[in-house]
């Protein structure tokens, strides 16, 4: 119980730094938003009167307007009730409307496809540490060059090869937009379907970039793991090898990569941010990469609190479960 | 364990000795950092320590076989101290080699290339060529700049970007991983739990929102860095702690605390050179990260000002929509050389693995067998098939 409770602590302490960074970074940076918002205003040869800029800045949430305290007070208030505030590309639609349509896209995609590759990873890792030193061991060099792949440039790369040179998958968007009759999203057959469709080569991508990394340290542990005195009891008791490679070894290595999961996790978000711009993903990165295009301060920072908070939760739920497999991590704690 | 590394290099065969036996002439507080009994001062020796070995003993042992027939003594021991730092090193180094040549032949395009080709921001009328055509030998983009030129230019751009971080971020790992470790009690409680907090909170997406509040004529390539090496240093100071933890826990740390040494003599002196293969790994570990991040920020149009490199080639193939007009050659050789980097990087990091990590080498069946056999023996199981 005290190891759940630690570690429900920790992520609060965690999801508390997160806010108050989203809080602090705005006001400790150089750069003024309202400045370059008005400046944009006046290049497209609007009027700018002293109103126009109280405006702007009650707009994105007061910055430089009341004491700091008092602002922190207000603005954790704010998103106490869901309030990301109001986009400024998207005038008048609330940040929390636009997030609340992208997160679906962002955690089915980058879910699916983080356990896919974990699966596979982690498959191809205990064959390699069984056999090293055999022909799987030729399998390194080839993940290590997918492992440091920009994803958005294999992303470039896929839709080269399958959607440009071979036609076989759809170039962009998360669901056929253009479709007669029309696909209404939601859980019915044809959206399933366009959706499945659009989503292979962002899967393939996300797949495809981070299976390396699960291969190759799940194969470092268990060579590790292998060369333990349990394992030598194993072998000299006479046990199956089958039973030596999946009860004795791989069990106890795959840990370390369960509890390496935040750092993993943080790759994955941070390249699927990119890629989604790329095939035009309406998920969060796409938003993010919209937001910073358009200096859309406030959608910015609602995705960016969106992100942190996903992956945090997901970070608890691994941390849990590791708890729940291996005893030692609630014995340590 | 520093005289270790310096004496070999002081001459030939009697200097050579002092590797064999511990100088009777060394500092007595340093004798036990050098104790074979703890596990990693061994591989920490081994990877500075044979280059300056190999030259005292080549010109004394041309044919190590000759030499042991005609001299005892001196000659034979320093071949029995070669074949053991041999067997230190990881014992099949391809991937050492492959990913040397390939960092190489990289870092020489990124130094040399600049100065062999012409103004890469220089436009021309041949508007996107294809590779090989009237002199362009990667092609041109739509302003008809030579990408040949761009990609030297670019690499030269992303490996300063890339060490630079890998620097800070090292330097920030060991100031959190290992300063707090070494005081323990509340500093250590307050780093590991800032680190852990550090980790957790997504990198490139924190880096985004800060590069985006800078205005863009401030975004040097000095603060792009700096984001960078800040998002990225909490992985490696959560591993360097581990290792901190086990050392601070050695008996030769104690004695030296014993003895009165100052703090930060026991961790500099004491303490860091055990650490130090595992932060060489951490070091690659991050140059590929802050390449690869980079090249994500200047693709989202967010990279430093005026910089040129891989990463902004391809946000400009991108806006450009190269892809839709089928200009492969302008976008697919940046994210190639991204990813060779980083393939010979990721290498030479498993080969420091190795290093540190005894169990992950080679050890086969066949590879065991060799460990106990003499020289003689293992020329005859090159020679023929023993087997």
């Amino acid at each position: 119980m005290r190891f759940y409770f630690q570690k429900v602590l920790f992520y609060l302490v965690a999801l508390w730094a997160a806010l108050t960074l989203n809080f602090a970074i705005p006001r400790l940076m150089p750069g003024d938003p309202v400045s370059i918002i008005v400046m944009k205003m006046a290049a497209a040869g609007q009027v700018i009167t002293p109103e126009t800029r109280h405006a702007i800045t009650v707009q994105l949430g007061g910055v430089g307007e009341g004491g700091w305290w008092s602002q922190y007070w207000q603005y954790l208030v704010n998103l106490a009730h869901g309030d990301l505030g109001v986009s400024i590309a998207n005038y008048p639609v609330k940040v929390s409307t636009i997030l609340g349509n992208a997160l679906p896209w962002t955690v089915t995609l980058v879910g699916l496809a983080t356990v896919l590759a974990f699966v596979l990873g982690v498959g191809l890792g205990i064959l390699a540490g069984w056999r090293r030193g055999s022909v799987w061991d030729n399998l390194i060099p080839v993940a290590t060059f997918f492992q440091a792949v920009p994803y958005f440039w294999l992303a470039l790369i896929l839709l080269l090869l399958l959607s440009r040179t071979w036609q076989v998958f759809p170039f962009a968007q998360g669901y056929d937009t253009v479709a007669w009759p029309i696909i209404t999203p939601g859980l019915n057959w044809p959206f399933v379907k366009s959706a499945v469709y659009h989503g292979c080569l962002p899967a393939a991508t996300i797949v495809l970039s981070s299976i390396a990394g699960w291969m190759l340290g799940m194969r470092n542990m268990m060579v590790s793991t292998l060369s333990e005195d349990h394992i030598l009891t194993a072998e000299a008791k006479g046990l199956k090898p089958g039973r030596v490679r999946w009860t004795y070894a791989a069990r106890n290595a795959v840990l370390p990569s369960l509890s390496g999961f935040a750092i993993s996790l943080g790759f994955v978000v941070a390249g699927s941010i990119v890629m989604e711009t790329v095939f035009s993903y309406p998920g969060v990165g796409f938003q993010l990469w919209k937001a910073v295009s358009n200096n859309d301060y406030p959608l910015m920072q609602g995705t960016f609190l969106v992100i942190s908070i996903a992956v945090l939760a997901a970070n608890l739920l691994v941390d849990l479960l590791l708890g729940l497999i291996d005893p030692r991590t609630r014995a340590r704690a | 364990m520093s005289d270790h590394l310096v004496s070999p290099t002081g001459g030939a065969g009697p200097a050579a000795d002092a590797t064999t036996a511990p100088d009777p002439a060394t500092d007595a507080t340093l004798t036990p950092a050098a104790d074979p009994a703890a596990p990693l001062p061994d591989p920490a020796l081994a990877p500075a320590a044979t280059p300056a070995l190999a030259p005292p003993a080549d010109p004394a042992a041309p044919p190590p076989a000759d030499e042991l027939v005609d001299e005892t003594g001196a000659v034979e021991r320093v071949f029995q101290r070669r074949r053991s730092l041999a067997q230190l090193l990881p014992s099949r180094s391809a991937k050492l080699v492959v990913g040397v040549t390939l960092l190489g032949a990289v870092v020489l395009f990124a130094v040399l290339g600049p100065w062999l080709v012409d103004d890469p921001r220089a436009i021309s009328t041949d508007m996107l060529v294809a590779p090989g055509t009237s002199g362009h030998l990667l092609g041109t983009n739509q302003a008809g700049q030579d990408l040949f030129a761009q990609l030297a230019y670019g690499v030269r751009g992303s490996l300063i970007i890339g060490v630079a971080v890998g620097l800070m971020a090292t330097v920030l790992s060991a100031l959190f991983g290992v300063l707090g470790t070494y005081l323990g009690g509340v500093a250590d409680d307050g780093f590991a739990l800032f680190t852990n907090v550090v980790l957790v909170i997504p990198g490139l997406p924190l880096t985004i929102v800060i590069a985006n509040y800078v205005p863009a004529d401030r975004r040097g390539l000095l603060l792009i860095a700096a984001v960078l090496a800040i998002t990225s240093w909490a992985a490696s100071a959560r591993v360097l702690r581990a290792v901190t933890l086990s050392v601070r826990q050695r008996d030769y740390v104690a004695a030296a605390r014993v003895a009165g040494e100052k703090t930060w003599r026991v961790l500099v002196v004491e303490i860091l050179p055990n650490l130090i293969p595992v932060m060489a790994g951490q070091l690659v570990f991050a140059i590929i990260f802050a390449i690869l991040g980079e090249a994500g920020l200047s693709f989202l149009g967010l990279g430093a000002n005026g910089s040129f490199t891989l990463g902004t080639i391809l946000y400009f193939a991108w806006q450009s929509l190269a892809l839709t007009q089928g200009a492969w050659w302008w976008f697919v050789p940046p994210g190639l050389l991204i990813a060779l980097v980083g393939m010979a990087l990721s290498l030479i990091n498993f080969s420091i693995d190795e290093i540190i990590n005894p169990k992950l080498r080679q050890s086969t069946r066949a590879a065991r067998k060799q460990w106990g056999l003499t020289p003689e023996q293992l020329a005859l199981l090159k020679e023929g098939d023993v087997r």
